[in-house]
């Protein structure tokens, strides 16, 4: 295998993780944007924290293999795409503390005092994280600003019309992905509410997927490139049929079909946004010879040959566990059953 | 202040806050994992409490160090984006791994263990708490290996200004990363043990006929006899190995000025930095400084004369936090070890003294593990990779105001996060397991 081919296995690897933790996070996060909404009593709340409590660690590992990768493959894209990225990341950071802590502590004291602060902990940290995420990949995927010191962002490079209509469309998409997945793992009151939610939301999220395809190819450069591959619309395409055809199961209750294709189009949205990328990591927006390639970025052969074979090797067992873990608790969460945090 | 002095400093703050929950992860797991054997041995259901009591301290624990440990990861790109382009051909592959391999087994292993009680075998829990243990403790083994190329760096070639990977088996058999790893895996047994040993004591000073807390105390002094005993010999010889490999570090941590053979070691100290000499030199032990620092009575102590002066890490903070945690390592030796010989002679669970001593000896291994940290960081400087990369060349190329933003919040909410951390392990530490609510 050549050096360049190996390096595009890479900038494969690296798009395929981070889309992975998107698709996981959608619905972790989102159970936790619905949670005041959704539970109006204490059982209730036990079976939206049972819904993603054996999973919303793993799923943010994703998260952390996503930098980890970043870092080992691409040092220089981890470097200045981190250290650009400055702010935003830190809110994600200050919004993940809350999350976990909301979700664990909640129900460890009996203070209503308690038990508000950290449900609406859970709820903001849960609401910033797809909200940031989409902020940030969306400020990617538009470019970034440059000059002759190289790559950086100024304020309106984050916080534009199109950022936040990135931003809302990520939680947009979570709220359904959550709103199905609660409708999947639970049962009564809580699951009507989530059944109900999911039918309305659908509608919306994808109204704001379709905005936000079009504002990419309206206000972005980002698939220029698709004009010499015009098979590649079809990825972005396929993010659209996906969130339509989620439609029909969520009109028939068919919640499993329907959580399948709110994830393959959650995957397919940011498959299409790397794709687009490609062959850069960082964009300028203005010139794109400052732009950040994957071939400048990225490590050595010998690292990369490693890092490959340990991928292969350990992934998938990482993969097997997993699916075993959801085998496991594949079960109904009741509000008698349920034991939550 | 500056950029570098400010991202240093949350640095040290992210890093060293982290440190305060992960040792007590990676030692409290393996008690509970035995406790959760036991029961899958005995069937006895005292081990099943036992095991359920310890193992929520556990998880509140464990929350705190995934949260913290997240911001420890991204830093590395936020602050220092030079040095992560510049070694991130092998930094980042230890980092990615232990990904990979650790914190999925982990963080899967902790929701299968905590939400499978009734859905999973006994067995079955059992095994997940090992396979929690084997996931916490090989990420010591990634971040290490990653941590001791800073210190140490082996495997590598350096082209376009940059590190590139040139022998992974180097990499990952460095000797520095192992002797710091045993230290590190040692001194967090003896976190998990004095945890363990000061919840049991305080329950047994009030209800000292408790079978509950006497079994998990004895846990815990067995636990930490072995432990602390192995951090101080493995000590010993992470200290000899920083002597070859970084001594300047090895020299700064002793005050020690001109370097000589047949060094005697002066038991009391007090470094006179300036002067370049110590203010006082007491208690002399004939020849011990050779031996501490080369296993050899008659070998070479390295001074800090050898190195010229912007190629010396700073002797103050680095002496003291070296002899403190020094002291606390035999102290904590000394705590078990009086205990066992109380408890063979059965005359521990009525002792009220001695059981109060223990509770309020918890901080001992907190402090020690931390300064222990300190000694090996800040005896890196003026180097982030030793010979390799100056510290002020590392750094990103933010602003003051970003740099600012992040530690004021990272300040802010490790404030509430720790004082949030003590409520709960002291509310749910001090719970009697015999009693339903």
């Amino acid at each position: 295998m050549s050096y360049e081919t190996l390096t595009i296995i890479w900038f494969s690897i690296w798009g395929l993780i981070w889309a992975i933790y998107f698709v996981l996070e959608g619905y972790t996060a989102g159970t936790g944007i619905l949670f005041p909404f959704l539970a109006k009593k204490e059982e209730e709340q036990r079976q939206l924290q049972e819904s993603i409590g054996p999973f919303w660690g793993s799923n943010e590992v994703w998260l952390i293999t996503a930098g980890g990768v970043t870092f080992a493959a691409f040092p220089e894209t981890y470097g200045t795409m981190f250290s650009t990225f400055y702010i935003p990341l830190y809110l994600i950071l200050f919004a993940l503390f809350f999350r976990a802590t909301g979700l664990e502590f909640m129900h460890k004291s009996n203070s209503s005092l308690w038990k508000q602060s950290w449900k609406w902990a859970f709820f903001s940290g849960s609401l910033l994280i797809p909200f940031l995420f989409g902020l940030t990949f969306s400020a990617l995927f538009r470019g970034l600003s440059s000059n002759e010191h190289g790559l950086y962002i100024t304020f309106s490079d984050v916080i534009n019309a199109y950022g936040i209509l990135g931003g809302s469309t990520f939680v947009l998409l979570s709220l359904l992905s959550s709103a199905i997945w609660i409708s999947i793992k639970t049962e009564g009151a809580v699951q009507k509410r989530a059944t109900l939610l999911a039918k309305k939301i659908w509608p919306i999220s994808s109204g704001f997927l379709s905005l936000f395809f079009i504002a990419t190819t309206n206000q972005t450069s980002l698939f220029n490139s698709f004009a010499n591959e015009p098979v590649l619309w079809l990825i972005p395409g396929f993010a659209l049929l996906f969130i339509l055809f989620a439609g029909i199961p969520i009109v028939y209750n068919k919640w499993g079909m329907g959580f399948a294709f709110v994830s393959l189009s959650i995957f397919t949205l940011f498959a299409a946004g790397f794709t687009g990328m490609f062959p850069n990591m960082l964009p300028a927006r203005m010139n794109s010879s400052f732009s950040l390639t994957l071939y400048e970025a990225a490590g050595s052969e010998l690292n990369l040959t490693i890092m490959l074979w340990i991928t292969f090797f350990i992934v998938p067992v990482v993969i097997l566990y997993q699916i075993w873990m959801y085998r496991i608790f594949r079960g109904k969460i009741t509000e008698k059953n349920a034991r939550g945090y | 202040m500056d950029i570098v002095i400010l991202s240093r400093i949350q640095f040290a703050l992210s890093t060293l806050f982290h440190f305060l929950f992960a040792p007590l992860t990676m030692g409290l797991v393996i008690l509970v994992a035995i406790m959760e054997t036991m029961h899958v041995r005995t069937k006895k259901d005292l081990y099943r409490r036992m095991a359920d009591f310890w193992g929520v301290l556990f998880t509140i624990n464990y929350t705190l160090g995934v949260v913290t440990g997240i911001v420890n990861e991204f830093q590395f790109g936020t602050n220092w984006s030079k040095y992560s382009t510049f070694v991130g051909d092998i930094f980042g592959t230890p980092l990615a791994i232990e990904g990979l391999f650790a914190f999925f087994l982990e963080s899967a292993f902790i929701g299968l263990w905590f939400f499978g009680r009734g859905r999973i075998s006994p067995k079955m829990r059992a095994f997940s708490m090992w396979m929690v243990a084997l996931g916490s403790n090989t990420s010591a083994v990634w971040i290490i290996t990653a941590n001791g190329f800073m210190h140490h760096p082996v495997g590598y070639e350096l082209k376009d200004g940059i590190i590139h990977l040139s022998n992974f088996w180097e990499l990952v058999t460095n000797p520095y990363a192992i002797y710091i790893f045993i230290h590190t895996l040692l001194s967090s047994y003896t976190t998990g043990a004095f945890f363990v040993i000061t919840v049991s004591a305080y329950h047994l000073l009030r209800t000292p006929k408790m079978d509950f807390f006497r079994i998990s105390f004895r846990y815990g002094i067995l636990f930490a006899l072995f432990s602390t005993f192995a951090v101080i010999g493995t000590g010993h010889f992470h200290g000899v190995y920083t002597a070859k490999a970084q001594p300047a570090k090895a020299a700064a941590f002793g005050s020690i000025w001109e370097s000589e053979e047949d060094h005697p070691y002066p038991l009391l100290v007090i470094p006179n930095v300036k002067k370049e000499r110590n203010f006082i030199e007491w208690l002399k032990v004939p020849y011990l400084g050779s031996l501490l620092y080369t296993n050899n009575i008659h070998g070479k102590v390295p001074g800090l004369m050898d190195f010229p002066k912007e190629d010396r890490p700073s002797v103050h903070p680095l002496f003291w936090s070296f002899r403190i945690m020094v002291g606390i390592g035999f102290l904590m030796f000394a705590l078990p070890a009086l205990a066992y010989y109380l408890y063979r002679k059965k005359q521990i669970f009525y002792n009220k003294k001695f059981l109060t001593i223990l509770v309020y000896s918890l901080p001992l291994p907190f402090i020690a593990t931390n300064l222990g940290w300190v000694v090996t960081e800040m005896g890196r400087q003026p180097w982030v990779v030793y010979g390799l990369l100056r510290t002020e060349k590392a750094v990103s190329p933010i602003s003051l105001g970003e740099i600012l933003f992040s530690l004021g919040g990272l300040v802010l909410f490790y404030s509430i996060l720790i004082i949030v951390d003590v409520y709960l392990l002291v509310k749910y530490a001090r719970k009697n397991p015999e009693v339903k609510e």
